[in-house]
């Protein structure tokens, strides 16, 4: 059996603003089908991937209701990476952290999301094999 | 020796900082260091073979691995099997592959 992996990625991006979102979804999509553990640290924007309260909605300059619009919610993705993870004999610990989230009044995060500070990053690469920080600038 | 995963995200028509990256790329292979500049995002475009951009050739002459995440290729109209030579198409897993192994990885 191949020996588990620790990654940790550092998020900065809020979602639908940048290719820099859709890059870092799909590298830990690729570490959890490994069954990797992944750590990810969210800060500044970032902490509102997984924001409970995203809703789909309708298109209507092209003239489609919300089922056929089909709008991806970030929250939904975090929710699929970690039921991926899980699959896979990994996890994803995902810690937003608890000054940005409160500065964007983004507490309602979905289920499995921990609240931390920038001290859990530390930690986090502490036990990882490597880290990523993925900044914004 | 160590082994170097830089990733390059920006069109270094648009972003000037590029350069920087180029520099610090060949800079570690100079000292020896095995270093891999990986392209993603608009990072791909000067991989084109007509795009006016020397750097990326001079890294792989300067032994520096160049490599275009395949997806973006795709996503903007390039064939993977029409890029400057010496610049190879690769799946983002090669970035997962590589700090797994431990590889100090840097974004652009």
């Amino acid at each position: 059996m191949a020996e588990k992996k620790t990654l940790t990625f550092a998020l900065m991006d809020p979602p639908y603003e940048s290719a820099r979102t859709t890059t870092a979804l799909r590298l830990i999509d690729i570490a959890v089908r490994r069954g990797y553990a992944v750590n990810v640290f969210a800060y500044e924007g970032a902490v509102l991937l997984p924001f409970a309260r995203q809703q789909p909605h309708p298109n209507a300059v092209h003239g489609r209701n919300v089922e056929e619009e089909h709008h991806l919610l970030t929250k939904d993705v975090v929710a699929a990476l970690a039921a991926e993870a899980t699959q896979n004999g990994g996890k994803l610990d995902w810690v937003n952290c608890g000054l940005c989230v409160d500065e964007r009044g983004a507490g309602e995060a979905i289920e499995g999301v921990r609240r931390g500070s920038p001290a859990d990053l530390w930690k986090m690469a502490e036990t990882s094999d490597a880290t990523l920080v993925i900044g914004t600038r | 020796m160590a082994k170097y995963l830089l990733i390059e995200t920006r069109d270094p028509f648009e972003a000037s900082d590029v350069g920087f990256c180029h520099d610090l790329a060949r800079r570690l292979a100079a000292e020896g260091n095995q270093v891999i500049l990986y392209l993603v995002q608009n990072g791909v475009l000067p991989a084109r073979p007509g795009a006016r951009a020397p750097a990326l050739a001079e890294l792989v002459q300067a032994g520096v691995e160049v490599l275009a995440d395949d997806f973006s290729l795709r996503e903007r109209g390039i064939s993977a099997g029409r890029l400057q030579a010496g610049i190879k198409s690769s799946p983002l897993d090669v970035v997962i592959d590589e700090m797994a192994e431990g590889c100090k990885v840097i974004w652009h």
